[in-house]
């Protein structure tokens, strides 16, 4: 079937909030006088999405061009590591996994290893520089148990 | 006259060294932040948001650098549509259209000084323009209640979904996405949780700026991966820069009605300076008596966008200031800042803190001569910012964000959520719904929802009281046209794409 991604992306705002009514049905009323109440807004909203998504179903756009699997690896990769950067800034600092996070992203963006590792070394260094020392933010650069930064 | 001595204490405010300073480095940054592409006004202001708060700027010193960075990056913008063919930001689109045809044949330095020019002269009318208008405004904002504020909402969403997006189902959704989010948290009137899940993380909400970070910096990631980051290489020979003398006084007409037309699109709530950019070039074009060069680098075609998107963008700070309803993405990330800094918008803000309004305007008048300053006698050092490659710039934005955001909660789970918004903003991008509905959805929804039950407490439940003033019909009567109008005049307004070549 032609036009599939805006059927999907409607059927799924549906699910959205179809879930999003039901779950606005168990919040608690309050004890003040309110002709309207807590519940009634979110039933709006989910209400409008669903009619707007039934008339995306009927007349959906022109496909999109998605890019190929291969560049659909490189975003989830992408993701992958900024879902671990977000991890380990804590408990690793800042600098290493800012050099690993840049570098690797650089690298997806143009596929030049050398660059690549520079761009990860100098942003890293760089912005550790200006936060900590330009804008005093409260960064660590290494992990807290070398006690250093 | 009581303008100009508000005015002089505003001057006096933003005359303090520390203000001034601000205003010229946020300059700086913005015209850099508007060169570059990938990254505009929007979202260079929302990944300085953070780090802007964390410095423990007072609300005054903080609205003065980034309204700084927002005029900047307007400026900025036109440097690489000119130069490279590719907009610095989506208002700049319409000045490819000429300017880089211009550049083209040689006169690259003429198209940047030009357009410089233009854009002071939006930009300043228009902020003297707001000056006039803002005060007025406030106080008929005083005389609105909760169903006027209501109905008020209502027009910023259908505009905003009507005029400034392709599909308007797929603007409701948005719009329904931001408001939906705005929910979860503790409801106001009553205290009890509202689709937190039994999550503790939930109970404060989703922060604005996480959002508005996913969605239009971590988003630009995914963007360049896809498109391998294309290296942009400078076409064109930048020669010695001199003062077009001559299209300049061709042009000064130009400008002056690009102004009055990019002011008015970008007070209207919802529009904002891309429609400003756009309805200057297009009027400018119906109005001319020889329209061939329209296209091949007319100087006309380059003044009129250019002061047309400025213009907007000045025009499009009424609305966010008197009545707390932003008129652009941008604006939409200024409110944010505003609400970051425990400022509500609205008619009060002029009369409890005329000093965060007064030297607001006066910086950004002093903004705006820097930035002349900047941007033509000083535009060859900004135009060595575009060798920056995608590379190296898309990595750094995201580690800006990152620690933005991780120095504002200092939680991880932020930082997940800021993620999920930028592959959300991917997704979108690529199926043409729009993210500023979702961001102004989340900065509006819990204030639409309050005056819509203030509304119904004062009634005692009468739904037509929201329809009972003649200030409220007529917003309500704006919002019906203003998303329905797209849907007759679509054959009119097409929107043209950049040439390419």
């Amino acid at each position: 079937m032609s036009r599939m991604s805006d059927r999907l992306f409607a059927l799924a705002v549906i699910v959205v909030a179809l879930g999003y009514i039901l779950s606005a049905t168990t919040i608690q009323s309050g004890f003040m006088p309110d002709p309207v109440g807590p519940k009634l807004f979110p039933y709006m909203i989910g209400g409008a999405a669903i009619i707007a998504a039934i008339t995306i179903l009927i007349r959906p756009d022109e496909e999109p061009d998605w890019p190929g699997a291969a560049t659909f690896g490189r975003i989830a990769l992408a993701v992958i590591v900024l879902v671990g950067y977000a991890y380990a800034l804590k408990p690793l600092g800042f600098l290493i996994p800012t050099a690993i996070a840049a570098g690797l992203l650089s690298y997806q963006i143009h596929p030049n290893a050398r660059r690549a590792a520079l761009t990860g070394l100098g942003l890293s260094i760089g912005l550790f520089v200006i936060f900590r020392f330009g804008l005093g933010l409260g960064l660590f650069g290494f992990p807290r148990g070398w006690g250093i930064f | 006259m009581e303008t100009l001595s508000l005015l002089a204490d505003g001057f006096e405010i933003a005359l303090t060294p520390g203000n001034l300073m601000l205003a010229m480095a946020g300059c700086v940054l913005g015209t850099i932040i508007g060169a570059l592409p990938g990254l505009g006004p929007s979202n260079g202001v929302a990944i300085l948001i953070p780090l802007a708060f964390s410095l423990g700027l007072d609300a005054t010193a903080a609205l003065v650098l980034m309204t700084a960075v927002y005029y900047g990056a307007m400026y900025g913008g036109r440097i690489s549509s000119i130069l490279l063919n590719i907009p610095g930001d989506e208002p700049a689109l319409m000045t490819t259209l000429d300017g880089y045809p211009m550049a083209r044949q040689g006169r690259a330095g003429d198209a940047l000084v030009l357009s410089g020019v233009a854009s002071f002269v939006g930009a300043f009318l228009a902020t003297l323009g707001l000056m006039m208008l803002a005060p007025w405004l406030a106080r008929i904002a005083f005389k609105f209640g909760p169903a006027e504020y209501f109905a008020l909402y209502i027009l910023a969403f259908s505009t905003l979904g009507g005029i400034a997006s392709g599909n308007q189902a797929k603007a409701l959704i948005a719009t329904c996405i931001g408001l939906g989010i705005a929910m979860i948290g503790l409801d106001n009137a009553t205290g009890m949780p509202r689709f937190t899940f039994g999550s503790m993380h939930m109970m404060d909400g989703i922060d604005f700026l996480v959002a508005i970070v996913g969605l239009f910096a971590v988003a630009e990631v995914f963007v360049f991966i896809e498109s391998h980051g294309r290296e942009s290489a400078l076409g064109v020979k930048l020669g010695r820069i001199r003062i077009p003398w001559r299209d300049i006084r061709a042009t000064f007409t130009t400008m002056l009605r690009a102004t009055g037309i990019g002011f008015i699109a970008g007070i209207l709530p919802g529009a904002g300076a891309s429609l400003g950019s756009f309805l200057a070039y297009m009027g400018e074009k119906a109005v001319a008596k020889d329209k061939s060069r329209f296209g091949k680098g007319d100087p006309r075609g380059i003044a009129a966008p250019e002061a047309g998107n400025n213009a907007a963008a000045g025009g499009a700070l009424v609305p966010m200031l008197t009545l707390g309803v932003p008129g652009s993405g941008t604006t939409a990330v200024l409110l944010a800042l505003l609400m970051t800094l425990n400022i509500t918008p609205g008619p009060t803000l002029f009369t409890d803190r005329p000093d965060v309004v007064w030297g607001l305007i006066a910086s950004l008048l002093i903004a705006n001569i820097v930035l002349l300053v900047l941007n033509v006698p000083l535009v060859k050092l900004f135009v060595k910012i575009l060798m920056v490659p995608p590379s190296v710039l898309l990595p750094g934005v995201t580690m800006i964000s990152f620690v933005g955001i991780y120095s504002l909660s200092g939680s991880s789970f932020d930082l997940l959520m800021m993620i999920g918004f930028g592959v959300m903003g991917y997704f979108f991008r690529k199926l043409d719904v729009p993210t500023v509905p979702i961001i102004l959805g989340i900065l509006l929804g819990n204030n639409m929802e309050d005056s819509l039950r203030r509304a119904m407490v004062i009634s005692g439940g009468d739904w037509t009281y929201l329809f009972s003033s003649p200030i409220a019909i007529g917003l309500w009567i704006a919002a019906v046209l203003g998303f329905m109008a797209p849907m007759f005049l679509r054959g009119v307004l097409k929107r043209p794409q950049a040439i390419t070549d």
